[in-house]
């Protein structure tokens, strides 16, 4: 009997969105805006996708193309890296699914170039610890269930086309998110001769999640994001 | 070491010096370097296999006056490596050898269309890397004169005709992908069949092409490591190390002792997780879905794991030139032995069960069956390799950094079939938390990066990546600059043999072969 040896670790299931329990290791650091002065004078030269750019006395962090590759953290620049709320971006608050959407959203994942670990983060987020089937949201493998279009990767010239005839294929209303910075820029991959600048050069995009991977808690906050379920203020917190 | 020098490639170099002319063969400690000519390519080819050598891969590079050809191979039993050279003129067609190395057969056919190097006598050649309906005829993205920020091409609106090798009456072909259910890589599988057996398989690749070998010419080595850590994912560190031990040969460095451990404490730490995540995708494919949800949260124990000590889930930004960017303390050391210990002890215990659990036999026994001899064909890498009684293991045969100093012990099956294939990555798994372990009981003190100095040279690389041998070829330019990278990654190697063994299966056991092999499409693709 499978169900009783499944209960013998009790419940694993994090409580969030409801509340923030520390999870170590569950969603580490991120690089965060920094004076010059403490991350060094070389900060911004350190970055090898530009993600770091002086905006007047600070070190400013385009988290969209950061591929956490940790280098402005070790070495000789000393950025701060901090657990940020900025987890996920709302493009066009304007377009919100609305209420019908609040506790049912079905999502089509698309690989359009993917390394593997953003699609195994996604996986995670149907493990016992997210078990986000608790708050609506559902994976569907056919579009025409599909509410909402993941894309992670940062779309190269041979999957364009499925991606296109699998957004064609969903029904109005239908949004579109760009999971990880591969997908939300192209980092470190792209532009080239056969990836894309991101999903924003193929598709209107409506909600980014940074990361390279991002972690299932700030994946979630963009699918709660869409559904209304967490305001562009809570996602900032 | 002595003995390591004169023993490594000493048959294989005596048979040789018998067909080639004594010059030609050139011994550089463990790697031999044989010069050739196109028209006796085969036959060297065919006597460094009959000596118990694999292929690593085929390795091209534009020289001057043409290419240079260069196919490495790797003692399976003995610490040595051979590569086998030739020059070419623009306009000359190599010698296809998948006749004899059934290995080569996707190398040849990818570099014939990336490069436009034509190969004589290969059966098969054209949609391969490009796609006919992607790509317009014509483009060659690894030729010099082609830039990587060349404007993508418009689709090509060519037709893509797929070829149908079942002819008889009534056959039809399922066509699965490239975006098919659940959370899954792009690729494309056409499965052949009559009616409910598939009689012939072919995988399609190559949708995700990122084009890695090309964006990283000119680059700096540290910034084309980043791409070679996100190449798959899921392997970071295995394909890290790899690159990094070429760029070290080059620089004639030796990363400091401290480093060397705390890599392996990392390759480990990474095996374990990818063998986990291997086993939960074949519990998940045979429809147990508390074993599954049961070893996804150990999945997801390890994730936490590296998230705290090394501050990135999937172990990015540690692998350095010359070492690592991280050292570890006792905090870190304890809480590495305590999660993985209760990791692999779950694991443990879950193995145990489903091996009594009649309803999971039932659909991984004798199914999917990899023979040795057909595995051996196909010079099979991994745990797939091993659980079809191919004992090489590059950790094993070939040690590098601080496996030198340890013993492996090597999960084995020979049945071949994918409840094999669950044995040896549970047995692997709990064995890289003994190695792990083991390397932290005894860390070295000291620093752990050595200073790295481009030099202008080329190397080979190598580690045992969760899914097997992966091979990385390098070649600097005085500046640091990266001339040519080549990838061999082991699901590389591997897929053909897939789409052997699927031939025969039922179609509902498809999902579960595919996810009993784990292979990863983003490391094929480049």
């Amino acid at each position: 009997m499978w169900t009783t040896k499944g209960l013998t670790r009790g419940i694993l299931t994090t409580p969030y969105p409801r509340s923030r329990p520390a999870e170590p290791g569950a969603r580490p650091a991120r690089p965060v805006a920094t004076p010059t002065s403490e991350a060094g004078p070389a900060a911004v030269g350190v970055c090898p996708t530009g993600a770091l750019e002086a905006r007047g006395d600070q070190v400013a962090v385009d988290l969209g193309r950061c591929i956490d590759c940790q280098r402005c953290r070790r070495g000789d620049a000393k950025m701060e890296w901090a657990d940020t709320g900025q987890a996920a971006l709302h493009l066009s608050p304007a377009d919100l699914p609305g209420r019908a959407f609040r506790h049912s959203l079905h999502v089509r994942v698309v690989d359009a170039g993917d390394g593997g670990e953003t699609l195994r983060e996604l996986k995670q987020l149907t493990s016992p610890y997210y078990a986000v089937h608790r708050l609506g949201i559902f994976f569907t493998p056919t579009p025409r269930d599909a509410d909402v279009l993941l894309v992670v990767g940062p779309v190269t010239q041979g999957t364009r086309q499925a991606l296109l005839d699998t957004y064609e294929a969903m029904p109005e209303p239908k949004w579109v998110m760009a999971v990880g910075s591969t997908a939300v820029t192209g980092v470190p991959f792209g532009p080239s001769f056969t990836t894309a600048a991101g999903l924003g050069d193929v598709l209107p995009v409506d909600v980014v999640v940074p990361g390279n991977p991002p972690p299932p808690l700030a994946i979630l906050d963009g699918l709660l994001s869409l559904m209304g379920r967490m305001s562009a203020e809570e996602l900032l917190s | 070491m002595s003995n390591l020098q004169i023993a490594p490639n000493a048959a294989v170099l005596a048979a040789l010096s018998e067909i080639l002319p004594r010059d030609s063969v050139r011994r550089g400690g463990d790697q031999a370097e044989v010069e050739t000519s196109l028209e006796r390519l085969p036959s060297v080819v065919d006597t460094v296999v009959r000596n118990g050598y694999a292929l690593a891969g085929i390795v091209t590079e534009w020289e001057d006056a043409g290419w240079l050809g260069r196919y490495a191979f790797y003692c399976s039993s003995c610490p040595g490596f051979v590569h086998v050279f030739v020059h070419g003129k623009p306009g000359d067609a190599l010698p296809s050898i998948s006749p004899y190395v059934f290995s080569a057969d996707w190398h040849e056919r990818e570099i014939e269309d990336l490069f436009e190097i034509p190969f004589e006598g290969h059966p098969l050649l054209g949609d391969f890397a490009l796609h006919n309906e992607d790509w317009p005829e014509g483009v060659a993205p690894m030729r010099p004169d082609y830039d990587r920020d060349e404007p993508k091409p418009p689709r090509s609106g060519r037709v893509w005709r797929p070829q149908r090798f079942v002819k008889a009456p009534g056959a039809f072909t399922m066509s699965i992908g490239p975006i098919y259910s659940g959370i899954s890589e792009s690729a494309q599988f056409r499965l052949e069949s009559e009616g409910e057996q598939i009689l012939y398989a072919t995988p399609r690749l190559f949708y995700k092409y990122r084009g890695l070998e090309k964006i990283a010419e000119g680059q700096d080595v540290e910034d084309v490591l980043l791409l070679a850590e996100r190449l798959n994912g899921t392997s970071a560190v295995g394909h890290a190390a790899a690159f990094a031990q070429a760029a070290e040969a080059i620089a004639m460095v030796t990363p400091p002792p401290r480093a060397a451990a705390l890599r392996l404490v990392f390759a480990e730490l990474e095996r374990l997780r990818s063998h986990l995540c291997t086993i939960e995708e074949l519990v998940e494919s045979t429809g147990l879905q508390v074993p599954t949800a049961m070893l996804s949260s150990l999945v997801e124990d390890l994730l936490r794991l590296s998230g705290r000590v090394a501050g990135h889930r999937y172990l990015f930004g540690l692998v350095r030139p010359g070492g690592l960017t991280l050292d570890i303390g006792d905090a870190e050391t304890a809480d590495i032995v305590k999660t993985s210990r209760e990791a692999t002890a779950r694991l443990s215990r879950i193995v145990d069960q489903l091996a009594y659990d009649n309803g999971f036999l039932d659909r991984v026994e004798q199914v999917g069956t990899l023979q040795v001899p057909k595995a051996l064909h196909h010079g099979v890498v991994g745990p797939v390799g091993r659980a079809s009684g191919l004992s090489k293991d590059l950790r094993v045969i070939h040690p590098y950094g601080a496996y030198r100093d340890c013993e492996v012990r090597i999960a084995l099956a020979d049945e071949g079939d994918a409840f094999a294939r669950f044995r040896v990555l549970a047995g692997e798994a709990v064995e890289s938390q003994h190695l792990m372990e083991q390397a932290l009981s005894s860390l070295p003190a000291g620093p752990v990066l050595a200073p790295w100095r481009p030099r202008a040279d080329a190397a080979l690389g190598w580690s045992e990546a969760p899914l097997g041998a992966a091979f990385h070829w390098l070649r600097l330019s005085p500046t640091g600059k990266v001339l040519r990278w080549r990838i061999m990654p082991p699901s590389f190697t591997n897929w053909p043999a897939l789409a052997t063994v699927v031939e025969g299966a039922a179609f509902q056991d498809f999902p579960i072969i595919l996810a009993s092999f784990g292979l990863s499409v983003a490391e094929s693709d480049r």
